[in-house]
């Protein structure tokens, strides 16, 4: 429930449907693209779109990815079999993209390593550069804002510096006199009043469907037209029982080169299966301090303290459960950290911390049996990759819940150290990181 | 421990004598409260929707806190009916009205001025809406994740605009210590006390994470003299009021010494706090951390447990936003590990300058334990109204005695078993529990023209329902109908039992002048047998362990048939006698004669016809039977 990004074909396609009805009529987007997934059959993919083979086309991935144009990663002015071939190699392996280039275009950063898999071709748009613009929309505390600038393209550079920009309050709508005067200033005045009838059009489209970003850069604006180039968008994921049947069939699409690992997926898996929240993200595999920490809040802050000790590299896992899981989600969720720390020896042993804040009417010792029946299970595996354990938990019938903690760590002969609400919640971090080194 | 030099050389701001800038928030003071105060102890609330837990816990607090008006007033809910709900106020029970409708709850309450909204996502937005409209709602808690923003932001505008305060969505709520508590926050009573919350400190506390609450409180009631208000403004990335909101509310209010605040990593409200601090608005002491220090720690962008926890710039880190507040004068640990440590350094230090003088505890009234987890902690015990030992429904699986039910099954026990492991608490053999299943074949049913089946067959003709009908035939069954099968038991196995020859029994009762039961019959006779009577007699003789009263029985027939060829052991006398039998053979004599003196064998007979009575029922009403209405002819009307 929050902003998240879609692909640039959902955004393009939300257009093409809708801006029609928020203009009267007056303003137009052809839906003329098609997306191109591992499952696409490119060979009849013409039969159904003729001008894929009669038109020029522009080919690029369709994965939240910025920067394209620098990382190469646009076909332009191709035939089909060209796009055909282009999309085959990028898809074939592994790249890395990189976020950050200097003035020469070469990369700053690390970049991310990730596999390409959707891709999105349209016909090639001759234009003039002149007629390139840029225009966003997104949230702000009070409303919205419209940035528009009358240069665009990829090489537009700190736009957000240079756009004129127009707050919306929240529940208002400008009118295209106010866009025109507030934005289109540097426009050719020829081309003003329709830009500003497309612009003020499409607020409303963004509005309806509870957009809360939409960045269209470049946006080619001629004399007699408005044809969106390249789309960035999010949406209020927590608005899709109100706008769910406008936005079609989509998906949220995770970040390219954010794969869920075989673990992370199970867990994704358990949470969709229950009303209880389940989370676990995998950092670093070879690092000695794993977590399993109760409620969203209290995870960061455990997260955080390892990292503000100093303990950034060996952090090895973020996650999170919450809103009472029963017995069996716990246990699943236990065994599935447990089994990932018990795979790779380190000399000087590892740690897990089993940490919380003191809950609200979660039953601490019941969500302590899964995790009990979990450290049984891997009582040797425990031992022998010299795993200890620190525990800190505070709420209803919490006593018995240490209680339980601290027979299990005799029962197993493992170091379980058990900590109530009197401890500060995060003591458990420092005792633990000083004892691993 | 360290605090960085740019706030430790600042320390404890003295308190400003200048106006404070008062937000948009604040522009309309709330009605005949203090500056900044949205609560005070006689604040009253609207629980919209029916969540009585919530609205428990919130009365146990009131209690706790010496209040002596409840704090909620009523309940709103919107898929129920106007009534009464029962709570606890203490240790005496009240009763809180329920209404459907807000409008009207709002004409009969129109001291209330909290709204505490527990409806769901999809709804709760309108429900807001709704109460923000009501002149004298001043402050309104949404407690449901998932509110759509632009939802959220138009309902923020308006409530700016009207001079009123949302808290959340997005969250558990609040608490101003010792006055007034929203919904869940605190947590169990337990917790409630041991943070110290039902009275006031000094310390006004607002935090993002509702889940991270108790936590927080209880850390302020360890390090200080406890809370005075805490704010929880929920998750979401624009909450109906903010950080700042709060305070700058907090600000206002004298009772408040220090200020403890706990940001979080993604959006820019934090950047509203330095600057409120950079312009003097703030001028108390504020301790602050802003959580997701960590998020440097991955390399791709995570959302965290909020929807607003998400950084979109490096502005919006943790660490910058850390950095910015420490210039600006806030006391910021260098970890969340030293927060606690840092906020009993600053209390300290205000104790030490004479700013707060420290109390002494009131006392703690005693919250009468719940029930329900005195039992589960163990503490508390109760004679039961009720025992039972004949099946259980607690467990994984339904058990007759101690058998489960899939055993049951596994086992094909049929009627007869099932009847003896509820009736006689074992699990007879085979031979006795295809006998009950015989008798309960023979006596389902005689016929239309019984007492029994005629009344069932009236009633249905009234157009009685099946309970009605069926019961109207189940009351005729007594001494004269039906009974026979109990009182031939009971009179053969009394004769039986002293030792009367066949012939002594029948000489006594024509001697006292009594029908011996279950002898006689109107048509059948010794030439035409009762084929019943001859079945049972039959299977008794072959598989029954003992058959002594059955015998007795056959030798007291030989005695009355001679003297009339119709007084024969008709099936009733049949059945009780050879049950009695049955249960000799299998329990000891006084356990198989109570089950006959605690009506055993009525039950029985009820049990089977109770087949017939429905078949009658059902018969009447499919053949679509108008009312019966006895025929005048039939009537001998005597009046004279």
């Amino acid at each position: 429930m929050a902003q998240k990004p879609i692909r640039e074909a959902d955004g393009m396609r939300m257009i093409a449907r809708w801006l029609g009805e928020y203009s009267d009529g007056q303003h137009t987007v052809e839906d003329k693209f098609v997306t191109v997934t591992p499952e696409t059959d490119m060979d009849t993919l013409p039969l159904a779109h003729e001008w894929l083979v009669e038109e020029k086309l522009v080919v690029k991935p369709d994965q939240l990815i910025k920067r394209r144009g620098k990382n190469d990663l646009v076909l332009v002015n191709a035939s089909f079999d060209q796009a055909k071939q282009w999309i085959a190699e990028k898809a074939k392996a592994p790249l890395t993209i990189h976020g950050v280039f200097d003035e020469d275009g070469k990369p700053l950063d690390e970049g991310t390593f990730g596999r390409l898999s959707h891709f999105l071709i349209e016909p090639c748009c001759t234009h003039d550069p002149s007629e390139e613009c840029y225009l966003a929309m997104m949230a702000t505390t009070d409303g919205d804002e419209i940035l528009f600038y009358h240069q665009g393209g990829v090489d537009v550079g700190d736009v957000e510096a240079r756009a004129a920009r127009l707050a919306v309050p929240v529940g208002t709508f400008p009118a295209a006199s106010e866009i025109e005067r507030a934005l289109l200033g540097a426009v050719p005045p020829g081309r003003r009043e329709h830009l500003a009838g497309f612009v003020a059009s499409l607020f409303k489209l963004y509005a309806d469907l509870n957009y809360t970003f939409l960045e269209i850069n470049p946006i080619v604006v001629t004399e007699d037209a408005v044809i969106p180039l390249d789309l960035a968008a999010k949406l209020d994921s927590a608005a899709a029982f109100e706008s769910g049947k406008k936005w079609g069939d989509i998906d949220f699409p995770t970040p390219f080169g954010q794969t869920a690992s075989k673990e992370e997926a199970f867990i994704e898996s358990l949470d969709a299966k229950t009303g209880a929240s389940l989370k676990l993200t995998v950092l670093n595999p070879e690092g000695r301090v794993w977590t399993m920490v109760a409620g969203g809040g209290a995870s960061v802050i455990f997260a955080d303290t390892i990292t503000d000790l100093g303990f950034m590299d060996e952090l090895a896992n973020y996650g999170e459960y919450s809103g009472d899981p029963n017995e069996e989600f716990t246990y699943l969720y236990a065994k599935t950290i447990l089994d990932l720390m018990t795979r790779t020896k380190h000399p000087q042993g590892k740690v897990l911390l089993i940490g919380g804040g003191i809950a609200n009417f979660t039953d601490v010792a019941n969500t302590f049996k899964g995790i009990i029946r979990a450290l049984r299970e891997y009582k040797i595996q425990l031992q022998d990759y010299r795993v200890h354990i620190y525990v800190r938990r505070g709420g209803p019938n919490y006593r018995e819940g240490l209680r339980m903690m601290r027979e299990l760590g005799q029962e197993l002969n493992v170091p379980i150290e058990v900590y109530g609400p009197e401890t500060h919640m995060t003591k458990i971090v420092s005792m633990a990181l000083k004892e691993a080194n | 421990m360290s605090v960085t030099q740019d706030t430790a050389t600042q320390g404890v701001p003295e308190p400003q004598a200048t106006a404070v800038t008062i937000p948009t928030l604040e522009a309309t003071p709330v009605s005949q409260k203090a500056p900044g105060e949205l609560f005070d102890k006689t604040t009253q609330a609207f629980i919209y929707n029916n969540q009585v837990n919530a609205v428990q816990r919130m009365l146990d607090f009131d209690f706790a806190s010496h209040r002596t008006t409840p704090s909620v007033a009523a309940i709103i809910n919107p898929t129920g009916s106007d009534s009464l709900c029962k709570f606890f106020f203490g240790k005496r029970e009240i009763l809180i009205p329920m209404y459907r409708h807000l409008e009207k709850a709002a004409q009969q309450h129109p001291n209330v001025d909290v709204m505490i909204n527990f409806a769901s996502f999809r709804s709760a937005a309108a429900s807001t809406d709704e109460a923000l409209d009501l002149p004298q709602i001043r402050t309104v808690a949404v407690i449901a994740e998932g509110v759509p923003e632009r939802k959220t932001k138009l309902l923020t505008a308006k409530a700016r605009r009207l001079g009123k305060t949302i808290i959340g969505p997005a969250t558990v709520g609040g608490i101003k210590a010792g006055c007034f508590k929203i919904g869940n926050t605190g947590g169990t009573m337990e917790n409630i006390v041991e943070s110290k919350l039902h009275r006031p400190g000094s310390v006004g506390f607002v935090s993002k994470s509702g889940g991270l609450s108790n936590e927080e409180y209880f850390t302020i009631a360890m390090n200080t003299d406890g809370l005075y208000e805490g704010i929880a403004v929920g998750g979401d990335a624009y909450p109906g009021s903010t950080l700042l909101d709060h305070l700058l509310r907090f600000e206002q209010i004298p009772e408040i010494k220090m200020l403890v605040c706990l940001g979080e990593l993604g959006g820019s409200g934090e950047y509203d706090i330095v600057r409120a601090l950079e312009e003097g608005r703030i001028t108390k002491p504020l301790v602050m951390w802003v959580t997701g220090t960590c998020s440097k720690a991955f390399k791709t962008e995570v959302q965290f447990g909020h929807a607003g926890a998400k950084v979109g710039s490096d502005a919006e880190t943790a660490d910058a936003k850390n950095a910015a507040l420490r210039r600006a004068g806030a006391l910021v640990p260098d970890s969340y590990d030293d927060y606690g440590e840092l906020i009993r350094q600053t209390y300290q230090g205000l104790v030490e300058q004479g700013v707060i003088v420290p109390t002494p505890e009131p006392e703690v009234p005693v919250i009468p334990l719940d029930y329900a987890k005195a039992v589960k902690e163990g503490v508390i015990r109760k004679p039961a109204s009720f025992i039972t030992t004949i099946s259980d429904d607690r467990g994984e699986e339904l058990t007759y005695g101690t058998m489960p039910i899939s055993q049951v099954f596994e086992q094909d026990l049929g009627v007869g078993g099932v009847l003896s492991l509820l009736w006689f608490k074992r699990l007879l053999p085979a031979y006795a529990t295809k006998f009950i299943e015989m008798t309960l074949m023979v006596t389902a049913d005689h016929g239309p023209a019984v007492s029994g089946a005629h009344n069932t067959i009236v009633a249905t003709r009234a157009g009685k329902d099946l309970v009605s009908s069926v019961v109207s035939g189940m009351l005729t069954i007594g001494p004269r109908f039906g009974g026979a099968v109990d009182g031939a038991a009971q009179m053969f196995s009394d004769a039986f039992d002293r030792g009367l020859s066949p012939q002594a029994f029948v000489d006594e009762m024509k001697r006292k002048g009594v029908n011996i039961q279950g002898i006689g019959h109107r048509v059948k006779s010794i030439h035409n047998p009762d084929m019943r009577v001859s079945i049972i007699n039959a299977y008794v003789l072959e598989h029954f362990k003992k058959s002594d009263l059955l015998r007795y029985a056959l030798e007291v027939e030989k005695i009355t048939t001679a003297k009339r060829n119709n007084l024969i052991l008709n099936v009733d006398g049949c059945i009780g006698i050879a049950f009695a039998d049955m249960l000799r053979s299998e329990m000891p004599k006084e356990e198989a004669d109570m089950y006959i003196q605690l009506g055993a064998l009525n039950g029985l007979f009820v049990l089977g016809r109770s087949i017939g009575l429905m078949g009658h029922h059902l018969d009447q009403k499919r053949l679509k039977q108008g009312l019966y209405r006895h025929p005048w002819d039939d009537i001998a009307y005597m009046l004279d």
